[in-house]
Parts: structure tokens; C-alpha cells; sequence
């Protein structure tokens, strides 16, 4: 078999890509309900080597549906439910291609699979906080990430034609966990009964409709001659219930102006400059260089083009770059640059018009992405020298960061940070909470005082005092401190560090999101590694083959 | 309610002394005689019909002649005799015992596999329902109900394995055996092809030789499963379902002899002509043929597969005639699959031999169909009659595999969508052909006389003479 490594062999993978582009997806929008039809076209993997069959998807079909959700945010934002169906007789879904995760490499699944719980979370962020449902219909056999999929829809629909079942047959069948959410969703969101959750999830045949309606794995079903009228049903009902409003016109997301270069990722605000010798990737995101609009026709006018649009969508597709195709640069150095006076003009903006369609998916597009930021395995830290503005939303980079290093000057162009409404509570990470109230958790007094405090611009000593800043150097021993700082880091174990930080960033409670990337994604990492999946002899590798899994059956 | 077991289930499994067995049973068997009233044949149940019945597995047993009515058939129980010591044939745990009961690690996998064979038997008596309406002889009506009711026996044969070795699931799975139903838009038999009705009786014939063919290769592998209850009941299932096909293959020689004689009698081969009295004429013969072996085609599932990789390693579901293999572990071979191309030709997919065990087995089949079309062409040459029938290309009209929605003619030579698309109306039974076939099945209940378009069989069945009463129909 061939083992797809990666990085790319050749070009790297983007994530550029649009509805007349799509090879397995369709989009339809029929006034405020969008169907996503899952048509997948076995032939066009992203990587040689596997057929996408029944249905299974790979990176390339999930970056369709990424792609595809955000359009109807933002080019139909009218829509109120999104529709998930398939367009297979019979077959919904079979989940994540086996032999796609059974050829690939460890880093590679381990990356699919965050992007594809970032999607789904995503789907469930848009329903919780903007409105936007999501219903799947399960129009024909729907196994293992195909039911994941279902599962972060707000409701599952069901086809009961006494054969098709929905089913998570990942252990029993592959050795592996349903770990795009599938665990958690089970017990979590949707609250089957555990010892049910534990029947379900060892059988590889599944249920059929009515057991799935008793256990609550599924909301409701319909005979073939009626589901279609079902679906239409409880589409309309989400329609009717939605706040979502029903005359915004959308605006086109354009493919992003980007170039790709030896030395890194450039776009309009974001800048990314790879030092590949110290595995060390530096992202910069510039204030906005031009006066933006404060007027909602005006913001609508610019579209895409909108500073904190555009921004998030320059890092989000830099992050998304990077984890795909440069494993190496394990740390990303967190710069930013211009006014700081220029961010919080917007971020007055984003809070004063924040019911307006576009600049409440614009937050929400802020959101998604700062809390890709939060779960990127790579060490992060901010660096707040001469010409930077980490202030408000920008502060967001700095919040997200393991370290905070601050330079400290007593003339001329003096660092600041500046903290604004944004920062407390607007843009929550995927703990549900700011990124301020989990950094000063179990002192409240200093999260009070920064509220309070807003507006304030702190110089390096007074954000250290704050407790918003790590370290603050200042002139003179500033590049030594950074450089030791950051060779010290690069040097660590990676997965030591990956571990370390996941552990460290997301204190206090937990919320679904942060056990999908915790417990689960964890476990599913640490199986996937395992012999008994992935060895020679393992029953990911050897699924297919028809030869059995030896195991070692040690519990460890 | 209480049973006398062998007179009302004859059985070799001791169901008198199986009380766990008894209760799931007399459960299940009201639901069954409920199902064949409501749809299994229409009309005729309260006809005698001189019906084979299984009393025992023996020689003298199995084949036990009465009239009978058919809701009073006693579909019984009957395994193949135990065969002693008997040994894994194939795949990863070749050599060791059979099993007896079913292993954990396989409940999954053979429960799938019963209830798709078991799913198969109800359905086709579903889909055949209407045919005594317009049997062409009291001996084609009897040789109906005969598949009939073995169709149904066979369902008893799947529904006692799933009671007796796969717990609360499996009794679950022998109820929707009954509540699933051909054509049913919204509780469909779970195989497409089991869902088409069978309109008209050539229809019937074809299905018989060649849809019955696939089952008879199915239970042929399933004969060689390591699970020896299963092997056991599907072992003993072949003995009947010799019989099916032997009504397609005698069924279809019939019908090319009637249609001989009527091209002799007018001194034409002219389709209308043929057609202006009364037969089938040899082309639409053909693209009948066409149709029906192309959907069994399908059957055998996809040319490359992990289901069968994983059935032969495992030992569950092995090869036809698994004993004239030389190798029967299958395990670094590889089997050259030919596949199409990126533009309109073929390339050779050099896959495991494992993966390839449905490809194997469709093989087989086909070789199998071969000798049928064989014995219908002598009959065309014996009649100095230069027509000769073919068997399509596996590639033509294909819905699942490599193949799937590929379009080849009939020989499997790749055209484009376009000229499929032309000429695939000639290549299938039009709606002409089926409305004229249509209008050649007329009711005849008359001993001993057949429909214009069909010719007498050589022999009538057991020994009584072809005009007996084998329906008493009055």
C-alpha cells in the first residue's frame, strides 16, 4: 500500500475552493432553506490511492463543506436551516474513508480529523449563536462520521424503510474511536443513555429507525414516500423559529488574494514568514492600514473586503496552511503591527452594529477563528514589540497565546496593550467562556479590575502587573530574551509540548467543544498510534483485507 | 397454543426437546401463515396442489409427493447431515473445528449475512404473486407454487437459524423478515432486484434460471461456511433449489421450441410473423435474457470487496465447491481485475485475491448460465435454425462495481453515454415486448393443455403424466 505522507510531495494543499468548483458536494438554496447534497465522486480523492467509496469522504470533501457552510453565512445569509442530505441511493454516509486513514500518515489523520471537528463545531456555533440550524437528513445508510456529521446537526431526520441504520462501528469494526465528536455528542449533547451509548457503540450493524427514535439517536423518522415531506416539515418549523433575517442580501466571498512563497504565506493582513532552521513560523496580523466604515450600507459595500472580514479570513486560511503543510515550524511567533486606535475604531463597529447580518457573522467568523487558534497544536507566543497593537480584538492573538512577552520601553514608541469590550466575552473559546475570565481564573478580583479597566493602555510593566502580559524585557535585553526564548521552546519535545499546552490552555470547566479536543481527540490520537489500529497487524491497516486484527491485549 | 412438532414443523433439530426454540417458533409461525395469506399467491389457497414436501433429509424423505393446500404446507426444518470432524476449509483458521455456535467476533457478520439471503426468499414469493392468474398449464401453476413454497421453507430455514444461535437480534431480524416487502415503496426488500415485480410468466422463467442461479451460488458458498449450522441448512437448501432452476432452464427450452415450431408453421423467422401467431419471437427471447442476467449480475455484489475479503478470511463465507481449489488461504495471491480506463478503454487492477472472492464467484455463475444458453441453442441448431443466443459481457448494464454505470453494448465494448443511450432500447425488452408478452398470457386450466406460446414439458412431474390435475383448480 502506499503511505501518503505529509506535507505535500509537490504543491501544498489549500483550502481554496467554490460551489461551480465542488466535486461532491451540492449546493442548492431554495429561499431561507439551503440543501447540502453529499454526491461524492469516488474518483477524486485529494491523494492518490483510495477510492472514495459509499460515500466516505476524505480532506477534499470536507473542504468542500467547510467551504460551502461559510457561503451560505455569508453569501445567503438568509437561509435560516441548512438541509445535510446525501444524494446516494440508500447511503448517506459511510463516515471518513478507512483506507484513506489507513494509508495515511499519523500527522495527517490526526490533522483531517481536527479540521473536521472544527466544522462541525463550527455548524453548532452558527446554530447556538447565530440562528442558523442545521438539519440532517438521513435519507440511507449513515455510519461512523456520516452519523457524526448528523450528530452536530440540531436535529437528525431519519428514513425508516426497515433496513437502513445509523451506526458508529469504529471500534468494533476498525479498532479506532468515532472521533469526530461522536463520543462526546452521544452522551453529551444529545444524552443517550450511557450503557445504550456503549450497545450502539460496539455494534457495527447499527439501528434501525425506530430503536434509534427510542434511544434518542435519532429526533424523528418517516417512510420513504414521506420523508422528503418530513424534512420539509421541520425545515420550515427551524425557518419559522429562526431570528436570522429574512431579507439580508449576501456578499460574495472572493477567492482570497494570497501568495505562497519560499519565505511563507502573504496576504493583505496577515503575513506569514516561515524560519524553517528554527522551526519557527512568525504570523503577523497588521491593523487596518485605511479608515473603515462605521455605517452598516457602507460595511455591506466593502463586503469581503471589511478589515476584520478580511483579516479573519487571511489567519484562518494561514492557520489552516500551515497545520496541513508545515508540521516542522512548531512555534508560531504572534506579531501584530500598526494602529492600535485604528482596531478599536472597529471593534466599536463590531459592537455598536453587531445586530446587523454581516457584522454579526463577521464576529462570528472572529470567533471560529481565534478558537482554531486556541486548538492549534503549535506553541504560540506573542510578541509585543515597537509598532505593535494588541489591543481589543488583537489582544484576541495575544489571549490565545501560551506567553505573552511584552517589550518594555520608557521613550518613544512605547508597546501598549489596550483592552475593549471585545475582549470580555464577545469572541468566547471553545470553553464557552473569554479568553480574559479563563486566564484569570480563580482571581476574579483581576478580571473585574481589566473590565473595569478597559480603554486603559497598559506599557509592558503595568500589563505584567495586570497579569496580561508574561514577561516584559526591556531594550537591552529584549533580542537576547526572545531569541533564548524561542530556541528554548523549539527545542522541547513537540509532543510533549502539544500535550502540555492542550492541557494548560483550557482550564476550569469543561464544555462539549473542549472534551471533543481533550478527552476524545486525545484518545483517538493516542489509539491511532497504537499497534493494535495502526501496526502491521492492526485493524485500521488491515481492514478490507479481510485478514483479522492481532491484537495485543494488554489494557494499557 | 400447543404443537405437535413433527407433524406440524417436520424438522431434524429436535424442536420437540428445544423449548427456548419452541416458544420463539410458535411466535413467529402465526406472523409467517399471516404473511402467506396476505401476500404470498393470490387466490389459490384453498386449491389441492401436488406438491414435493421435505419430511426428512434422507433420500426417500426429502421429496415426499401429495396434494396439499398450500397455508397447510409443512415448511419444516432440515439440516444436511453433520459431516464428522469436520474441519475450517478456508481462509485464516483453516484446519481447526467448525463451529457450532456462533463466535462473538462474527455475530455481526453472519447475522447480515442470514437476514440478506433470508430477505431474498419472502420477496420473491412476494414479487410472483400474481403469476397463477395466467399460468400456461396446470403444470407450469404447480411448479409455481412448488418455488413457492420452497421459497418459503427457505425463509423457515433462515428464521431458525437466527432463533435458535442469535439471541433477542436475531428474533428481531426473523420478524422483519415479514414486515419488509417487495415493491413496497416504504418498507422495500433490502436488494433491488427483489423488488421488481415479475409481471409475465417468461419473466418468471428468467428469473428462475438466472436469479434463482445466484442463490443457488450464494448458498454454495455459504455451504462451505465454518459455522456449521449454516452450512448444514444451506447444504440441504440446494437439493430444492435445484428444482427452480430447472423450471427456468426447461421453462425458456420450452418456449424456443413453441416458437420454432411456429416459424416452421409459417415458414418465417420475421418477428412479427412470429409474433402475428401467438410465440416469442427469438429477439425479444434475447433482450429478455439481457435484462435479467445483467440485474443478477449485480447480486454478487462489488468485483473488488472488503465484505468478501473479510468473509473468506474470517472463515464465514467461502468459494463454491471450496474443495477443488488447491489454495485455501488465498492469502498473498492476487487476481487480475479488469477495470475501465480513464477514456472508453479497460486496464488491468491487479487486486488481492481476497477482495476478489465476489468476482470469483460471479465467474462461476456465468459459466453456469453458459451451459443453459447452450442447451437452448442445440435446440436452435437441431432445428437447422441459424439464430443463436448470447450471454452479455459481465460489464454491460452494470449498477454496482467497477463497472457501475460504465457504458458498454452488450459484448462489453466501451461507447459513449450517447450511443448507450440510443441503443440500449433494443438491447432490453421495450414496453412493446413486454405489452406483447403481456398479451400472450392467457389462463389455461385444462389438464395437459399449454398456451399457444409455450410448447408441453417432455415429462410431467414424478412420474404422473403431463395432463394430470396437478392444481385441482375447479
Amino acid at each position: 500500500m502506499v503511505t501518503v505522507e505529509s506535507p505535500a510531495d509537490s504543491r501544498p494543499i489549500t483550502f481554496d475552493t467554490a460551489p461551480d468548483a465542488y466535486r461532491h458536494w451540492r449546493l442548492a438554496v431554495d429561499g431561507r432553506v439551503a440543501t447540502l447534497t453529499l454526491d461524492i465522486d469516488e474518483d477524486a480523492g485529494i491523494r492518490p490511492g483510495y477510492k472514495l467509496k459509499l460515500n466516505s469522504y476524505d480532506l477534499g470533501v470536507d473542504i468542500e463543506f467547510h467551504d460551502a457552510v461559510e457561503r451560505i453565512r455569508f453569501e445567503h445569509p438568509q437561509v435560516a436551516c441548512v438541509v445535510i442530505t446525501s444524494g446516494k441511493d440508500r447511503m448517506f454516509c459511510a463516515g471518513a474513508n478507512i483506507y484513506m486513514l489507513g494509508t495515511s500518515s499519523h500527522a495527517w489523520k490526526v490533522n483531517f480529523c481536527k479540521f473536521t471537528n472544527e466544522t462541525r463545531n463550527g455548524m453548532e456555533d452558527s446554530s447556538r449563536h447565530d440562528g442558523l440550524s442545521f438539519i440532517a437528513a438521513v435519507n440511507g445508510a449513515c455510519a461512523g462520521g456520516g452519523y457524526e456529521i448528523a450528530l452536530a446537526c440540531d436535529e437528525i431526520l431519519m428514513i425508516d424503510d426497515r433496513s437502513t441504520t445509523v451506526s458508529l462501528p469504529e471500534v468494533p469494526l476498525l479498532g479506532v474511536l468515532p472521533g469526530t465528536g461522536g463520543l462526546t455528542r452521544l452522551v453529551d449533547k444529545r444524552k443517550v443513555r450511557r450503557d445504550l451509548a456503549d450497545l450502539f457503540c460496539t455494534n457495527s450493524d447499527g439501528v434501525r429507525a425506530e430503536r434509534a427514535r427510542a434511544w434518542n439517536l435519532v429526533d424523528a423518522s418517516a417512510t420513504p414516500s414521506e420523508f422528503a415531506s418530513l424534512v420539509r416539515e421541520h425545515a420550515a418549523a427551524r425557518v419559522a423559529a429562526s431570528p436570522r433575517s429574512a431579507d439580508a442580501t449576501g456578499i460574495a466571498l472572493r477567492p482570497l488574494s494570497r501568495t505562497i512563497d519560499d519565505a511563507g504565506y502573504h496576504y493583505r493582513h496577515v503575513d506569514v514568514t516561515f524560519d524553517r532552521a528554527a522551526r519557527t513560523a512568525t504570523v503577523l496580523v497588521r491593523a487596518p492600514q485605511e479608515p473603515q466604515p462605521t455605517d452598516a450600507e457602507e460595511i455591506v459595500a466593502l463586503g469581503d473586503a471589511w478589515w476584520p472580514l478580511a483579516m479573519a479570513r487571511e489567519l484562518d486560511d494561514a492557520l489552516l496552511l500551515l497545520r496541513t503543510n508545515e508540521l516542522e515550524l512548531g512555534l508560531l511567533v504572534l506579531k501584530t503591527s500598526g494602529e492600535a486606535d485604528a482596531v478599536l475604531a472597529v471593534d466599536r463597529t463590531l459592537l455598536a452594529l453587531s445586530d446587523h447580518w454581516l457584522v454579526h457573522e463577521t464576529i462570528g467568523l472572529l470567533r471560529r477563528t481565534f478558537a482554531r487558534l486556541d486548538v492549534t497544536s503549535r506553541s504560540m507566543y506573542a510578541i509585543a514589540d515597537e509598532g505593535s497593537c494588541f489591543a481589543g480584538l488583537l489582544y484576541e492573538l495575544a489571549a490565545a497565546a501560551d506567553r505573552i512577552y511584552m517589550l518594555a520601553l520608557s521613550e518613544g514608541d512605547v508597546p501598549q496593550i489596550v483592552l475593549d469590550e471585545c475582549n470580555f466575552g464577545l469572541l468566547p473559546a471553545v470553553n464557552g467562556r473569554s479568553r480574559l475570565a479563563t486566564r484569570f481564573l480563580g482571581d476574579d478580583a483581576a478580571h473585574e479590575r481589566a473590565q473595569a479597566d478597559h480603554g486603559r493602555r497598559y506599557s509592558a510593566e503595568d500589563a505584567v502587573d495586570a497579569g496580561l502580559a508574561t514577561v516584559a524585557p526591556d531594550d537591552l535585553d529584549w533580542e537576547d530574551e526572545i531569541r533564548l526564548a524561542l530556541e528554548e521552546r523549539a527545542a522541547l519535545s513537540p509532543d510533549a509540548l502539544t500535550g502540555m499546552e492542550a492541557s494548560l490552555r483550557f482550564p476550569g470547566g469543561e464544555t462539549l467543544e473542549t472534551k471533543v479536543f481533550g478527552r476524545l481527540s486525545a484518545w483517538q490520537n493516542w489509539v491511532f498510534y497504537r499497534p493494535n489500529s495502526t501496526g502491521e497487524r492492526g485493524a485500521l491497516k488491515l481492514f478490507g483485507t479481510g485478514s483479522k486484527a492481532n491484537f495485543d491485549w494488554e489494557r494499557v | 397454543m400447543s404443537i405437535n412438532y413433527a407433524e406440524k414443523i417436520p424438522n431434524n433439530v429436535e424442536l420437540g426437546s428445544n423449548r427456548t426454540l419452541q416458544r420463539a417458533l410458535e411466535q413467529w409461525q402465526p406472523a409467517f401463515l399471516n404473511w402467506w395469506k396476505e401476500l404470498g399467491p393470490t387466490d389459490f389457497q384453498a386449491n389441492d396442489v401436488y406438491l414435493r414436501t421435505a419430511i426428512s433429509v434422507d433420500a426417500k424423505g426429502w421429496a415426499h409427493y401429495d396434494y396439499v393446500k398450500m397455508p397447510e404446507y409443512r415448511w419444516g426444518i432440515f439440516l444436511a447431515d453433520p459431516e464428522h470432524d469436520r474441519r475450517v476449509g478456508f481462509g485464516d483458521e483453516f484446519g481447526k473445528p467448525v463451529w457450532q455456535q456462533v463466535p462473538g467476533e462474527h455475530r455481526s457478520a453472519l447475522r447480515r449475512l442470514i437476514v440478506t439471503q433470508g430477505d431474498t426468499e419472502p420477496a420473491s414469493v412476494e414479487q410472483q404473486r400474481l403469476l397463477g392468474h395466467t399460468a400456461p398449464s396446470l403444470y407450469d401453476l404447480r411448479n409455481l407454487f412448488q418455488v413457492n413454497v420452497e421459497e418459503g421453507r427457505h425463509l423457515w430455514a433462515m428464521v431458525y437459524l437466527l432463533h435458535a444461535y442469535f439471541g433477542r437480534d436475531g428474533r428481531e431480524e426473523a420478524e422483519e423478515l415479514l414486515a419488509r416487502h417487495s415493491g413496497d415503496a416504504d418498507n422495500p426488500r433490502i436488494l433491488a432486484t427483489f423488488n421488481e415485480p415479475i409481471r409475465d410468466w417468461l419473466s418468471f422463467f428468467m428469473f428462475t434460471f438466472f436469479t434463482d442461479r445466484d442463490g443457488k451460488f450464494q448458498l454454495k458458498s455459504f455451504a462451505e461456511s465454518s459455522f456449521d449450522p449454516f452450512a448444514r441448512t444451506c447444504k440441504f437448501m440446494l437439493t430444492e433449489e435445484a428444482h427452480h432452476m430447472f423450471v427456468g432452464d426447461t421453462g425458456i427450452a420450452r418456449v424456443v421450441r413453441r416458437t420454432l415450431e411456429v416459424m416452421s408453421e409459417t415458414g418465417s423467422d420475421d418477428p412479427d410473423t412470429v409474433r402475428h401467431a401467438g410465440a416469442v419471437d427469438l429477439p425479444t427471447l434475447q433482450r429478455y435474457l439481457n435484462f435479467w442476467f445483467s440485474s443478477s449480475l449485480d447480486l454478487f455484489g462489488a468485483d473488488a470487496s472488503s465484505n468478501a475479503a473479510q468473509y473468506f478470511a474470517t472463515g464465514i463465507k467461502g468459494r463454491p465447491d471450496e474443495k477443488k481449489f488447491a489454495d485455501h488461504l488465498a492469502a498473498g495471491t492476487s487476481f487480475d481485475l479488469e477495470i475501465p480506463d480513464g477514456s472508453l478503454g479497460t486496464r488491468v487492477d491487479t487486486i488481492p485475491m481476497r477482495n476478489a472472492m465476489n468476482e470469483v464467484v460471479r465467474n462461476a455463475y456465468v459459466d453456469d448460465c453458459m451451459k443453459g444458453l447452450t442447451h437452448w441453442n442445440r435446440i436452435l441448431e437441431a432445428a437447422g435454425h441459424a439464430y443463436r443466443f448470447t450471454l452479455p459481457s459481465t460489464r454491460f448494464r452494470r449498477g454496482i462495481g467497477s463497472w457501475a454505470n460504465i457504458p458498454t453494448d452488450p459484448a462489453g465494448n466501451r461507447i459513449t453515454q450517447e450511443a448507450y443511450d440510443a441503443q440500449l432500447g433494443s438491447w432490453l425488452p421495450s414496453d412493446d415486448d413486454r405489452a406483447f408478452v403481456g398479451s400472450l398470457m392467457q389462463r389455461v386450466t385444462e389438464p395437459g393443455k399449454m398456451a399457444g406460446w409455450i410448447a408441453p414439458p417432455d415429462k410431467g412431474v414424478k412420474d404422473r403424466p403431463v395432463d394430470y390435475e396437478y392444481v385441482r383448480v375447479v
